[in-house]
């Protein structure tokens, strides 16, 4: 492991960058309004990220290749859709979901 | 969720996601002290990066030595959907002061971001300072937390993995889309459907040759402008 400096500067590094990420939208939007078809664009943001977000952990990555499915998370989404469509509750679906990997790891030692 | 844009309803309506922050943190904490970083360390990452994955990404890199701004930059490109979730959100708080738009920009998350663009369905697309503030510090609190839980933790847990704990945060995801997918009348429900199916094409493709630190932004993107050519072209 590298210096407890070296460490606390790559902190603060990714810190202010991750930061500006996060702020400068705010700072450029509060001067300038966006154009109807930016903000048609930018309807779709929040399913296409979570869907993404989603799906991404049910394959692994081979650079070059085709993926392979993550058999564990792809099972264990199972249960979890189900407890949000039946619940329509996120804590529902986020102790299902936890139950459902930790079963199938635990018990079928996937 | 309800219509209302208070603190207190700001506070029961972020409970769930907090649940999926402790779960994370947690997992997070343990593979930190478990890769050797001191849970001084580990916790200001949380407070000052404060970014989910790329936190894990950070602590894999120190591991193996890697130079400080190569990391830096996998922990920009790996929160890059920040500017995009961030210009999202950016015009419902056009009226608030400069610095309450800085303050609010500066910890929005992925959880927060999909609890707001939720909200907005029960609030006539309405958002506020007192709500939207309260749902972020919840969140960076527990975050935080969490994570110095898990580093005090980690000699004593080894493989958080094995407990489903990483799964709190997919699922949360999967929950978030449900959530949207049923309340948001702004789009046509099958566009949506057609949406979130071109994401799972999308994914499975762009993995093949996207790193996995662009992955998410590329496909979002691509998602957003095929709902547009769609929307114009059938619905």
């Amino acid at each position: 492991m590298p210096s407890s400096s070296f460490v606390f500067l790559t902190i603060l590094g990714s810190g202010i960058a991750t930061w500006l990420s996060r702020i400068m939208p705010f700072v450029i939007l509060k001067k300038f309004k966006l154009s109807a078809g930016v903000v048609e664009f930018l309807s779709f943001v929040p399913i296409a990220i979570m869907s993404a977000l989603w799906f991404e952990n049910l394959f692994i990555q081979h650079l070059g290749q085709l993926p392979s499915l993550n058999i564990p998370n792809l099972l264990a989404s199972l249960p979890t859709v189900l407890s949000a469509v039946i619940s329509k509750n996120l804590l529902v679906t986020v102790v299902v979901g936890v139950i459902s990997l930790g079963f199938l790891r635990i018990f079928l030692g996937m | 969720m309800n219509n209302e844009l208070t603190v207190s309803s700001a506070a029961k309506e972020t409970l769930p996601t907090v649940f999926g922050y402790i779960g994370i943190g947690l997992a997070y904490g343990i593979v930190g002290k478990a890769s050797g970083i001191s849970p001084l360390m580990i916790t200001l990452m949380s407070l000052i990066t404060y970014g989910g994955a790329s936190q894990f990404i950070i602590v894999s890199m120190l591991v193996t030595h890697s130079p400080m701004l190569s990391i830096i930059l996998s922990a920009f490109l790996v929160n890059s959907r920040m500017i995009l979730m961030s210009t999202t959100l950016a015009p419902y708080f056009q009226k608030e002061s400069l610095l309450k738009n800085i303050i609010l920009g500066g910890l929005v998350t992925d959880e927060s971001f999909a609890l707001g663009m939720n909200k907005l369905n029960y609030t006539n697309r309405k958002l506020n300072f007192a709500w939207f503030n309260t749902v972020n510090w919840f969140a960076y609190l527990a975050w935080a937390a969490a994570s110095l839980v898990g580093a005090l933790l980690g000699n004593f847990i080894s493989n958080p993995e094995k407990f489903g704990l990483d799964f709190a945060l997919v699922s949360m995801f999967i929950g978030l889309l449900y959530l949207q997918l049923i309340s948001d009348k702004s789009i046509k429900f099958k566009l949506q459907l057609l949406v979130v199916g071109f994401v799972l094409v999308a994914t499975f493709i762009g993995i093949i040759f996207i790193p996995a630190n662009l992955l998410t932004l590329v496909v979002t993107l691509l998602a957003c402008a095929f709902g547009v050519v769609m929307k114009h072209a059938f619905f």
